[in-house]
């Protein structure tokens, strides 16, 4: 009897949605107050200016937000999502074990209810993880991303003038050719940070971007069968990036530089590339401006194709959560509502995503932010976008790729040894 | 009479059973209330050292990531400890460190020791003990934060070199390979350095001055006086500095996490930043603990022998 009910109840819905001829309504905040339960990350106020405009558009929505650096969050988001009051939303470092362990809400139901499917699929490939944490870029979405940044070579405009730098290089060697001219000149060609974590990876990755296809790459990151880094292509990458430490590009206590230290150094004036992310482009754009310009990474023969490592700002909804709908909805908002966008892109310096169609707001002509954002199309219509390499497994930046990367700036580490070495690392990690 | 006899000497067999009676209760009311007295201080030590070190055995023998199904893998997590060659460099390494954190502040501090011993009454001796004093006061994240600026490249270290045109030596000493370890060392000897210099002057003051007197009478130099006197008179208290310097050394972390994060490479890495590396970044908290454990026995195994060699033989 309740069953007949039941199937009743459901057909008059699904035949009133036909008859209207609409999807069935998206989940929103409703009209009852709510408290959402946010974690972001310290220094980083994009998330917070998006949770004010949200709720001066929906006054019944407000935000309690904690905010951790995002070392402290890669070890403490596990334990804070395993309780009972997770956070409505929250950055993820990483997603392979939170999905393992079933610490997240899975979004397939918004991909459909919200019409996600509008978006790029490239954009949400790194936000879909298969049952059991591996592979990533395939099965069910676990997570949005607030907007995809990328990285690229930062520059300082005084100093490639006073080297004749009229245009951004066309291919590797001319990078090469610029990086020498700047070291005669008694300029330090890449002000780079390696202390702490291994701020050589972005060099590297746009190296291995530049010799070779991402597709690999990726694979690798998202842990396919089969899938290895010590490739033709990345070994010489690796390589190249060792003859720049070698001809003395990097400043000489790269090894010493944190990520701070090396963006209060690079806007002070000393060096003349910076290998970055667009995330960088508002404060640079805001505090310095018309003193930096942006470009991506050269390929190695001109005409080639652009790769550069592309992620999402990635947040996700706790399982536990008490208002996923209200999550879902404030992720979706963030994507397609036009103000929320224009903020994305004024205080985050990133594309903001969303469906393919929407326009990106319009930014100031000559700015950093400008030419990060058309980089971004490049690398779009070119197909080049590759996860960040530290991101293959949970501890293979702080436990592979960092040591190494510092031991080659240390001499100590050869390009070809440095991949070997992140390999057995990521089979190692993976075999437990 | 004889009745009487044995009553007296019913009696006097009576009492001491009566004695013993009272004795036996007295005791274990006595031990009742030893007990009581000692529970709270034993609550909270099994509360925050037994069953932490309990649930650490049961942790090392497992596989697992702290959140989802453990495994059990007996003993591999040691096996991995004792075999991987990371890891063996990492204890190398607390080791290396242990030699900067040790040697400097206790040769340093008995230097210092002797050199004020006729002037501890005055204000010099009185300074002097404050100023040295100041490093152990001020937290060692503070202390870790200061030095790294210092031996920054623009830091007052390489200031100096360049002021006395030894440019060439400049370097960024925290990210460098050679240089790293010794870097790093000398933060902890300078932190170190007043606790050994207070223990050692405060023991120093224990000598019988007419050791000296009579030392001196007999024509014993100062070196002399230092050898046969104050050296042997400072057993207990270099016993003392020995042991806190180089637990110091074997279980840092504040200093090296602040200071160098463990690089470059692993060349700074002690145990216990792997410790907490592979608990909260790596996941492996079986492998962290086993770690942990193991460091546990290392310092026993150092510091037990340094506590037999320094003790005073009656």
């Amino acid at each position: 009897m309740k069953l007949r009910h039941l199937n009743a109840a459901g057909l008059a819905v699904l035949t009133a949605a036909a008859l209207t001829g609409t999807a069935m309504a998206a989940p929103t905040c409703g009209a009852d107050p709510v408290v959402m339960n946010a974690y972001f990350e310290t220094g980083f106020p994009l998330p917070s200016k998006l949770a004010e405009e949200f709720t001066r558009q929906f006054p019944n929505v407000t935000f309690d937000i904690k905010e951790d650096q995002f070392a402290n969050m890669m070890e403490n988001s596990p334990r804070i999502l395993s309780e009972d009051n997770a956070p409505d939303l929250i950055r993820l470092p990483s997603m392979s074990d939170l999905v393992a362990n079933e610490l997240l809400a899975n979004l397939d139901g918004y991909f459909t209810d919200f019409g996600w499917d509008k978006f790029p699929p490239s954009q949400l490939i790194q936000l879909r993880v298969e049952e059991g944490g591996r592979p990533r870029g395939a099965g069910s979405l676990w997570a949005m991303g607030l907007n995809y940044s990328m990285t690229g070579v930062f520059y300082n405009k005084e100093l490639a003038a006073k080297i004749g730098m009229t245009e951004a290089p066309k291919t590797l060697a001319e990078l090469d050719a610029l990086m020498q001219k700047a070291k005669d000149a008694g300029i330090v060609p890449i002000m780079q940070f390696n202390k702490g974590t291994g701020g050589l990876a972005f060099p590297l990755q746009d190296l291995m971007g530049s010799y070779g296809p991402p597709e690999p790459i990726n694979d690798w990151i998202f842990q396919k069968d089969g899938a290895t880094i010590n490739t033709e292509a990345n070994v010489k990458a690796a390589e190249h990036l060792e003859n720049w430490v070698k001809s003395g590009y990097f400043a000489a206590d790269t090894n010493a530089i944190e990520y701070f230290q090396m963006m209060s150094r690079f806007t002070g004036g000393e060096g003349l590339f910076m290998f970055n992310g667009d995330w960088e482009s508002g404060n640079l754009d805001k505090n310095f401006a018309g003193k930096f310009g942006f470009f991506l990474m050269p390929p190695v023969e001109a005409g080639g194709r652009h790769a550069a490592m592309s992620a999402p700002l990635t947040f996700g909804i706790g399982a536990k959560a008490a208002n996923k709908d209200c999550a879902a909805f404030f992720l979706d908002w963030v994507a397609t509502n036009e103000q929320a966008r224009k903020i994305n892109v004024e205080v985050g310096g990133s594309n903001p995503g969303g469906p393919a169609d929407l326009p990106i707001p319009a930014v100031t002509p000559g700015s950093v932010t400008e030419a990060t954002l058309a980089a971004g199309n490049v690398v779009a219509t070119e197909n080049g976008a590759m996860d960040f390499i530290a991101n293959a497994t949970g501890a293979i930046f702080a436990a592979g790729w960092t040591p190494e990367l510092q031991k080659l700036v240390g001499g100590v580490q050869t390009g070809k040894g440095l991949i070997e070495a992140v390999q057995a690392e990521y089979e190692k990690e993976l075999s437990r | 009479m004889t009745n009487r006899a044995n009553q007296i000497a019913g009696a006097a067999q009576a009492a001491p059973a009566k004695s013993r009676r009272r004795g036996r209760g007295f005791d274990r009311q006595a031990a009742i209330v030893a007990l009581l007295f000692a529970a709270p201080a034993f609550i909270m030590y099994a509360a925050f050292v037994l069953v932490p070190l309990g649930m650490s055995v049961f942790y090392s023998l497992q596989r697992w990531d702290g959140i989802g199904k453990m495994r059990f893998v007996g003993l591999n997590n040691y096996l991995i400890v004792l075999t991987d060659s990371d890891l063996l460099q990492v204890i190398g390494n607390a080791f290396l460190l242990a030699a900067w954190f040790t040697l400097i502040p206790v040769v340093l501090g008995l230097a210092v020791a002797a050199a004020i011993r006729e002037h501890l009454g005055g204000p010099f001796g009185t300074v002097t003990r404050t100023i040295l004093f100041l490093p152990q006061v001020i937290p060692l994240v503070a202390a870790g934060i200061a030095w790294s600026w210092m031996f920054a490249n623009s830091g007052v270290v390489n200031q100096t070199l360049r002021g006395i045109g030894l440019e060439a030596l400049a370097r960024g000493w925290l990210g460098d390979f050679t240089f790293a370890l010794p870097a790093v060392g000398i933060i902890g000897a300078w932190v170190l350095l007043g606790l050994c210099t207070m223990l050692l002057v405060t023991g120093i003051t224990k000598i019988d001055p007419s050791l000296y007197e009579a030392a001196r009478l007999d024509g014993a130099g100062a070196w002399d006086e230092f050898l046969y006197i104050t050296l042997p008179g400072l057993r207990q208290e270099l016993g003392v500095c020995v042991t806190v310097t180089v637990i110091a050394a074997l279980a840092s972390f504040d200093i090296v996490y602040i200071a160098t994060g463990g690089g470059p490479g692993i060349q700074t890495t002690v145990p216990g930043l792997e410790i907490y590396r592979l608990a909260f970044a790596h996941r492996q908290v079986g492998l962290a603990s086993a770690l942990a454990i193991f460091l546990m026995v290392l310092v026993l195994v150092c510091v037990l022998p340094i506590q037999w060699l320094t003790r005073v033989r009656r």
